[in-house]
Formats: structure tokens, C-alpha cells, sequence
């Protein structure tokens, strides 16, 4: 079957859907996604970031579909022709989807683990308005304490249940879920109960925002201070493939993670065992260090390519705010630079 | 999100077990989860018109699924009551063609007869005051739901007869 | 007095009861179809009758029941949609209530027709003494031979069951009442796989509204034909309309389609006109989620031509000047009602009814409501009534079920038709201090201010 992209055609397998097909042409046209995880079955579709227009349904039925589609959850038809990033419709609901799902986010970057490896951050350094038209108050929910290695932060959820899926999927009693509805929806255990089935931190790993973070890991670094290494054990827990990353500064582990892929999924699941305890740097054969993406927060720090020098524009009102300064510290004969308004 | 724990006092009787189990029957063997709605609705009214964490749990092992796929089902829907209630539960419709037909003034005058506000209990337990989206009786406005059935075309009179009959104990809740 | 198929029997005394039901010709559909035709001859009629959905979206019946997958050879189920929840509508409530025997006799036609030998009633938990109705009335036609092994000798087996639900109007929409009847939480589905293909427990499933299931009998006891006879156009059959607000004779009428809407408000026959001497101001033809159209546009179309209840009449000048049928929900605004109030109302239902699973609607219902509110309760600001318009369309269209656009078009077509009362709200807060503003003051009376105010 024959798809074509923003122009790139390509060969897929019935049963491909748009957003698989757009991954293997790879670059620009890739749709972002937030819920969607290849290896869980039954996620995609409610996020709503992955949207593209089909402007040809098919070669038998050739109609472009009236409504944009969740490319990750619509089948690829031979001769389908779709337009991602090079669609303004497209695009602008993109930015709309970015908005709604930061309308209610705490925006806590500066203090969230998460940050620097965080697809919402990304999603809205390429879609989001630096400006929030939310003036209304932000929706919070009670902290809920589940267990020593997992801390949820429900306020930065964004409800794509992954960990909903991590949960039904690699372990056999799932104890948490979503719980109420509409905007009050909340992953949660219902009655506080520690998730520690030896699978639990891979919620850590699926989880796109910093509402599932690494305990042992909180508040250590911040990521882009790490320095990630592939490396692997022989780990005896039944269905752990021993793979992992392993996050040093200096000669310590600070956090171990699974091996992630360019779409920042992770391509085995690990055990808590070799998530949590297993810090040491003997417990492990360290492959070598991973390569970074080019455009990631961590390859910020290696300062290889060329950097632009900082424009900073700041606004007009703020440097208001220097004149009635400058006449405190009575310096008001000092004339300033470029405001020669109250001299 | 942390949820507060109540204590409730858990029977179940004969009669509820064989009302559960006639509606398991109503699906296919290996799809025993399909009945957890009906189900919740008849253990709800044996028990106060509310369901415990415990008395969930309780459902979960007639139906053998886990815990928290009741968990989810009973904060979804609205007609769960997850914490004690008054005896007899007042639900104002208070959508649109209610309000056209002076819902809102009526949920006042409740309120204020009862000296609650609305989502309250009056002190004693007997009355519960809320407001609740439509309840398809646009024609018929303004309505509430008590127990399993509606009121409508409702005044402040009549307001006034339903909490007499109900201090007096002569009204039917449930249709058994 | 216009044709009547559904309610034609509902002032026979006793029609409630089987005994009565019976009498009066009473499940001779099922008697005849199971006897004298195959299913395929019965889905041929529906066809033919050009019998549409009557839950709202309108979808041909006949082509609805031809989608549904044979060849896999699982089993089939036929669901009903009794989960009316819609503001503005109460017909299916109606039927069940009184004619319960209607719903039962349409479901076991319609399921032979489909093949399905388990089927489902699923209603609103609300409506739980119409849950015993139906359940009373299910165990009836059994002992009396309509349900069980061997219907009438002929070898068909039907297992027919109420189920109901427990408050939550996204459970109307299809695939979220097959995941509420599956006993989880009322998420719609992503589609494609449509429930024709996968349904219930993953086996193909038809879901049709009470109403659509209703007709069926009429149209099996005559003809396809002689249904599509009836109506106008496209638009075949009877109607049933919920009619409520400022109108003298509320309640359910089962109207002919093509009867004009000014009969339909004015004439004794149906709603009698206003229910007092303040004029009318607005209408919404088909439930909450339509658009509201102004007193100008509701007896004539935007060129001139008489406005008529079916689906084309109503939608005529798309959302521009038009609206939609819908689900029948007939809802007459006077002018001591406040646009914006009830635009907020609805508002705070869609927010409410949400169910929380995609992005665009979990967020932005909640955000049209708070703006709303702030706009009705004088903390509107001029720029709100642009971010409201901007959210709307940033929700509709981009959801996985038809929540969200119904969330947006009565905020969007609230803003097309009464941007003043908007303007007013936002520029006069002291005047709307009061929620019955317009009680004392109407609108038309205070309109001029609003063009005067300078921002």
C-alpha cells in the first residue's frame, strides 16, 4: 500500500496507521504524540496532538475526510494522501491542543524532574503560545501518596493513561486507574494504596509529563546534568530484559531508566529491581555512552555546534520600573541609556 | 487524589443476593463485569443509598474483577453516592428549561426551608438538597428526582407536602 | 388531527399491559415478519421507509442495519438507546412509560431482522421506575411466548434485557453506552472499528434510539412504502417532540414531519403558543446541543420560505441562519429569558457531562463554562466574547466523539445570534446583577445602550 505525507510517499503493510508510516519516513512530518505508545495495546486517540488532515481518503474512494484524524489510531488506505506539518489546519490544531492541555498544567518546569526530558515541554516549545489567555484559576487535585518509588503529581497529568495501560498489560493486578470524570479525572488508587508490583516504575518510563516521577531520583539533578549510559545486568526477574539506562554524575548512578528510543519510548520494560535498587556502579556492565538527540536539552550542554547570541527582548513596561528605582537610590542626574521620558 | 474513608455497615441479605445474581444472569457467563452497573444500583439501596469503599470491594469479588475497576465506575457516574446521605435525597434538575421554569427559586426556597445549602444534609440525616443536570422532564419543569422517582411541576406548596410526607415517613423510595 | 403510528394508541386505557397491548393488534409485527418474512425482507422494509435515527444525528435505519457484519459469523446483539439525557428531551421516557409494549414488540422484530438473539434495552439509571416498567413488561411477553427458545414455532431465539445506566449523558453516544453496558466506565471508542463490525463484547451491534425501534412495527404491519408515504422528502414519517419552556401546552406530540413550525407553536392542536403574553425571543429546535435561533429566523427560513419541522426545513442556512431536528428537543425562549444565562447553562452541563478522555473537550468545556459565568455574573471582559468564539472552534471538529461539537455550536451560535446581549452583559455588569435581569427590563428595551457604550 502506497502513503503519502506532506509529498514523501511510502510502502506500508495493511494495518499500518498514519502516524507508524509517518515514523519511518522520520523528520519534520512526524505528528507529535502524547498518549500513543507503540508497545501498549489500546492507547492513542485521546490526546488529540497527533491530528492530520487526509486530503485523499483512499485510490478507491479518493474523498478527503471532512475531519481531522488522530493519525495514530487511522489505518494507512492504498493512495491515501495526508498532509501533516505542511497543513495550516493541521498546525492550528495543534497549537489549539497544546493550549487546552496547558491551560490547567501548573507550568512547575523550573521545579518538576521531569523537565528537560518532557514531551508537554517540547509540544509547546513548537506549539504553544508564550502567552496564556487562562485567566480563570487552575484546577488542582489532593497529592496522593502512592508508595516509596513512584510520585505522582496529578496537577501536571495530562490523562493519556499509559500508566493505566503499563499496569493492565505487564502486571496482573492493576491497583490504579482513572477515577472521576471530565476535568476532575484523575489517575489514582481510589484508597491511597502504595502501586508495587515489580513493574510499577515503567509508569515512570510511559509517562509522557512529570506526573509520575522517579522518587529515588527526586530533586537529585536535573536531567540535562546527567550523563546517560547504556548499560545491562543479569537481571533474574521474570520478563526483565536487564537493559538499561543508567544516569551518572561523576562516578554515581543517580537514576536508572529503560533504554529509550528517538520517540522517547522505551524498547523493553524493566523491573523495579533494576529501576530502584540496583545503584551501584559494580552491578552493572556499562556499554558506553548513548548518543544524544540533536536537538535534546542535554546536548545543550556539550556545546558543539555554533550558538546564537541571546537577543533579550524585555518589555517596554518592565524597564518603567528602573526609573522609579533610580530615583530612589538617588541617581536621578544619571541619565539613562535610552528613556528620557521623566529627566 | 486522597479520598476521605467512611465507615459503613455492610449486608448483604438473601433477597440482594438473589436480586444480584438474577441480574448476573442477564449476561453471557464469562461476562459477569456487564452487570456491575444494575448491581451497584441494588446493593446502593440496601445500604442507605450509598456505597463504602468496602462495600465496593464487596461487589468486586461477587463480579471477581478487581477493586479498582469498580473504583472507576462509581466516580464516573453520578448516581453513586460515595459517602453517607441524607435519608431522603432531593435532585433539582437545574438545566436550562428547569431554570426557565423557575428551578433556581425553588432550589432557594428548599434551601433555605431546610436551612441547607445545596450538595448539604440537614444535621438529623434526613434530608440531602442537590442541584443535578437534566433529568428529561423539560416538559414537565420544574422537577426533582427522589429516589427512584420524579416530581414534577413543582411549587413551593408542594415542596412544602413532600418534606411533611417525608418527616411522616409516607414516601415510597424505591419501586420494588 | 395528523397522522399517528407511535401514539396512536396511547389514550386506550390500560395500553400499559400486555393483556390491552395484545388486544389492540399488539406484536402482529413480530408475527408477521417471523412467519411470513426472512430478515433480509425486513431490513428491506426499513429501508424503503426511509426511516431515520430519531436520536439526533439522523442516520438512515434501514442502511444502519445493513452495515452490520453477518459474515463473521459472531454473535450478533441489537442495543436500544434509551439513555435520553439530551436538555430539552423526554419523548423516549414517554413511550417507555406508557406504551411499554411498543419498544419490546419494535426490538423483537428489528432483532430478527438483524439476527441477534441477545439484545438490550439500555436506559438513563434516573429513569428507574421506567427501568421496572420495562423489566415487568419484558417478563410479560415472555410468559406470554414473543421472548425465549422457538418464538412462535419458527426456531428464532431472543433473550431480551433492560440494563441501566447511572447518570452520565455521554452514555448516549453509541460506543460509550456499549462501553457502560460492558460494565466500565462511559468512554466512547475510537472509530473506526464501528459497532456494526465490533460492538458489544467485541460482537457486531446495532444501536438505535427508542424512538427509531418504535416505528418499526407500524412499518412491518403496512409497508416501507406506505411509511415513506408519510413526511416530506427525505424526511419520512412522525416525529416525536419534547416541547418545553415558555410555552402554553408542554409535553411530547408526535407530529407528521413537514408541518410547519408556526402551526406547530401557534395552532391549539399542538403547543398553543406562549405560555404568557411576553413575546417570544428564541428558539432551539432539536435538544440542547443545536444551535439557538432568534425569533426572526424560526417561522421563515433566511430566504423567505416557511419554516417546516424536518431535517432539511431546520437546517436550512447551514449554522448560519439555520439549525437542526435533532433529537426533537423543542425548547421556546420569551423574551425574561437571558441568552447568556442559558448559553452558560448549557455550558456547565457539557462541562459537567464531559468524560474526560480527549484533550480538546476535557479542557476547553470547563474553560467555556468559567468564562461564561464571569461574563453572566458581570466579570466580563470585552476580549471574552472573541476567546469564547476561538475556543469553541478549537474544540469542535477535533474530539473523539460529537461531545465536543455539541458543547461549541450553542456557544457559537449564542454569539452569532445575540452578540449584543453578550456586549450588553460584559458592558452593563450593574444591570445584570440580578439573574432574572430581564425579568423586570427585556432586552429589546435596554439594546440601545449597548451600541452607545464606547470601549
Amino acid at each position: 500500500m502506497k502513503v503519502t505525507i506532506d509529498g514523501q510517499s511510502i510502502d506500508v503493510e495493511p494495518g499500518t496507521t498514519i502516524l507508524q508510516a509517518a515514523r519511518m519516513i522520520g523528520g519534520d512530518l512526524v505528528p507529535p504524540a502524547m498518549c500513543y505508545y507503540s508497545k501498549l495495546k489500546g492507547s492513542g486517540g485521546k490526546c488529540r496532538c497527533c491530528l492530520v488532515e487526509v486530503s485523499k481518503g483512499s485510490e478507491a474512494d479518493p474523498r478527503p475526510m471532512p475531519k481531522l484524524m488522530a493519525s495514530c489510531v487511522t489505518g494507512c488506505m492504498d493512495g491515501m494522501e495526508v498532509n501533516s506539518k505542511s497543513s495550516d489546519r493541521v498546525t492550528e490544531a495543534r497549537k489549539s491542543v497544546t493550549e487546552f492541555l496547558l491551560i490547567n498544567h501548573p507550568l512547575d518546569c523550573p521545579i518538576c524532574d521531569q523537565a528537560g526530558e518532557c514531551d508537554l515541554q517540547n509540544l509547546s516549545f513548537e506549539h504553544g503560545n508564550p502567552k496564556s489567555r487562562f485567566i480563570e484559576e487552575k484546577r488542582t487535585f489532593e497529592p496522593e501518596n502512592i508508595g516509596p518509588n513512584i510520585q505522582l503529581h496529578m496537577n501536571r497529568c495530562i490523562l493519556c493513561q499509559r500508566c493505566v495501560q503499563v499496569a493492565d498489560q505487564l502486571t496482573d493486578n492493576r491497583v490504579h486507574g482513572v477515577l472521576d470524570r471530565g476535568d476532575h479525572a484523575n489517575i489514582s488508587t481510589g484508597i491511597s494504596k502504595a502501586i508495587d508490583n515489580e513493574f510499577s516504575g515503567n509508569m515512570i518510563d510511559v509517562c509522557p509529563v512529570g506526573a509520575l516521577t522517579d522518587k529515588t531520583f527526586r530533586f537529585k539533578s536535573r536531567v540535562w546534568f546527567n550523563k546517560p549510559y547504556n548499560a545491562h545486568r543479569e537481571c533474574t526477574t521474570p520478563g526483565c530484559c536487564g537493559k538499561t539506562t543508567v544516569w551518572m554524575f561523576g562516578g554515581e548512578i543517580q537514576r536508572v531508566t529503560g533504554r529509550k528510543d528517538e520517540y522517547h519510548e522505551v524498547e523493553e520494560f524493566i523491573c523495579n529491581s533494576c529501576r530502584f535498587e540496583h545503584k551501584d556502579v559494580n552491578d552493572w556492565v556499562i556499554e558506553g555512552p548513548r548518543e544524544f538527540e540533536k536537538d535534546s536539552v542535554i546536548n545543550q550542554n556539550n556545546y558543539v555546534q555554533k550558538l546564537e547570541k541571546v537577543q533579550i527582548d524585555t518589555e517596554k513596561n518592565i524597564l518603567l520600573g528602573r526609573d522609579i528605582d533610580r530615583k530612589k537610590i538617588s541617581m536621578a542626574e544619571i541619565p539613562l541609556n535610552n528613556n528620557n521620558k521623566n529627566s | 487524589m486522597e479520598r476521605k474513608h467512611y465507615k459503613q455497615e455492610i449486608n448483604m441479605t438473601e433477597a440482594l443476593m438473589n436480586r444480584i445474581n438474577e441480574l448476573i444472569s442477564h449476561y453471557p457467563e464469562d461476562k459477569r463485569k456487564s452487570a456491575l452497573l444494575p448491581v451497584l444500583h441494588e446493593v446502593q439501596d440496601a445500604h442507605n443509598n450509598w456505597l463504602s469503599t468496602e462495600l465496593q470491594d464487596k461487589v468486586a469479588e461477587i463480579l471477581n474483577i478487581k477493586p479498582i475497576e469498580v473504583y472507576e465506575v462509581v466516580t464516573f457516574y453520578t448516581m453513586y453516592n460515595q459517602k453517607p446521605i441524607g435519608k431522603y435525597m432531593f435532585e433539582f434538575c437545574q438545566t436550562s428549561c428547569c431554570c426557565l421554569n423557575g428551578a433556581e427559586n425553588l432550589m432557594d426556597y428548599t434551601s433555605e426551608k431546610l436551612g441547607i445549602k445545596m450538595g448539604e444534609t440537614t444535621p438529623d440525616g434526613m434530608f440531602t438538597i442537590a442541584g443535578v443536570e437534566c433529568l428529561g422532564a423539560c416538559g414537565y419543569a420544574p422537577m426533582m428526582q427522589l429516589g427512584d422517582f420524579y416530581k414534577e411541576k413543582l411549587t413551593e406548596e408542594k415542596i412544602d407536602q413532600l418534606i411533611a410526607d417525608c418527616k411522616d415517613d409516607k414516601i415510597i423510595l424505591h419501586d420494588k | 388531527m395528523s397522522k399517528k403510528i407511535l401514539l396512536d394508541k396511547i389514550n386506550v386505557p390500560g395500553i400499559k399491559t400486555y393483556e390491552v397491548y395484545r388486544q389492540n393488534g399488539g406484536y402482529a409485527s413480530v408475527e408477521k415478519a417471523l412467519k411470513t418474512l426472512t430478515p433480509d425482507e425486513v431490513v428491506e422494509e426499513v429501508k424503503k421507509s426511509g426511516l431515520r435515527g430519531r436520536g439526533g444525528a439522523g442516520f438512515p435505519a434501514g442502511m444502519k442495519w445493513s452495515f452490520i457484519d453477518k459474515k463473521s459469523g459472531r454473535p450478533r446483539h441489537l442495543v436500544c438507546n434509551a439513555d435520553e439525557s439530551e436538555p430539552g428531551t423526554f419523548k423516549d421516557r414517554f413511550l417507555m412509560e406508557y406504551i411499554p409494549h411498543l419498544l419490546i414488540e419494535g426490538m423483537i422484530t428489528s432483532s430478527f431482522a438483524l439476527g441477534a438473539n441477545l439484545s438490550y434495552i439500555y436506559i438513563r439509571g434516573e429513569y428507574m421506575w421506567v427501568f421496572k416498567i420495562l423489566e415487568r413488561a419484558i417478563a410479560e411477553a415472555k410468559a406470554a411466548g414473543w421472548l425465549g427458545k422457538n418464538i412462535l414455532g419458527t426456531g428464532y431465539d431472543l433473550e431480551l434485557h433492560v440494563h441501566c445506566g447511572a447518570g452520565a449523558y455521554i452514555c448516549g453516544e453509541e460506543t460509550a453506552l456499549i462501553e457502560s453496558l460492558e460494565g466500565k466506565r462511559g468512554n466512547p471508542r475510537i472509530k473506526p472499528p464501528f459497532p456494526a463490525v465490533s460492538g458489544l463484547w467485541a460482537n457486531p451491534t446495532v444501536v438505535n434510539n427508542v424512538e427509531t425501534i418504535s416505528a418499526v412495527p407500524w412499518i412491518i404491519n403496512n409497508s416501507g412504502d406506505d411509511y415513506a408515504k408519510i413526511g416530506l422528502g427525505r424526511s419520512t414519517g412522525t416525529k416525536l417532540i419534547s416541547a418545553s419552556g415558555h410555552i402554553k401546552n408542554p409535553g411530547v406530540y408526535e407530529i407528521e414531519l413537514g408541518l410547519s413550525v408556526d402551526e406547530f407553536m401557534n395552532s391549539d392542536e399542538y403547543l398553543g403558543g406562549m405560555s404568557s403574553s411576553r413575546p417570544l425571543k428564541a428558539f432551539v429546535p432539536g435538544g440542547s446541543s443545536v444551535p439557538i435561533l432568534p425569533a426572526e429566523l424560526i417561522f421563515k427560513t433566511a430566504n423567505g420560505e416557511d419554516r417546516l419541522m424536518t431535517y432539511e426545513s431546520l437546517s436550512d442556512g447551514g449554522f448560519a441562519t439555520g439549525s437542526m431536528l435533532g433529537s426533537g428537543g423543542f425548547i421556546v425562549y420569551n423574551d425574561t429569558a437571558c441568552v447568556v444565562r442559558n448559553t452558560w447553562n448549557f455550558a456547565r452541563f457539557y462541562h459537567h457531562e464531559s468524560c474526560g478522555q480527549c484533550t480538546p473537550c476535557r479542557e476547553g468545556t470547563g474553560w467555556l463554562e468559567k468564562i461564561l459565568w464571569r461574563i453572566e455574573n458581570g466579570q466580563g471582559r470585552e476580549e471574552d466574547i472573541e476567546l469564547l468564539w476561538s475556543i469553541q472552534s478549537k474544540i469542535e471538529g477535533n474530539t473523539i466523539c460529537p461531545l465536543g461539537d455539541a458543547a461549541s455550536w450553542p456557544v457559537a451560535a449564542a454569539i452569532r445570534h445575540f452578540r449584543d446581549e453578550f456586549e450588553y452583559h460584559v458592558r452593563f455588569p450593574e444591570k445584570i446583577k440580578h439573574r432574572d435581569h430581564f425579568v423586570a427590563e427585556p432586552f429589546s428595551q435596554v439594546k440601545h445602550l449597548v451600541g452607545k457604550q464606547t470601549v
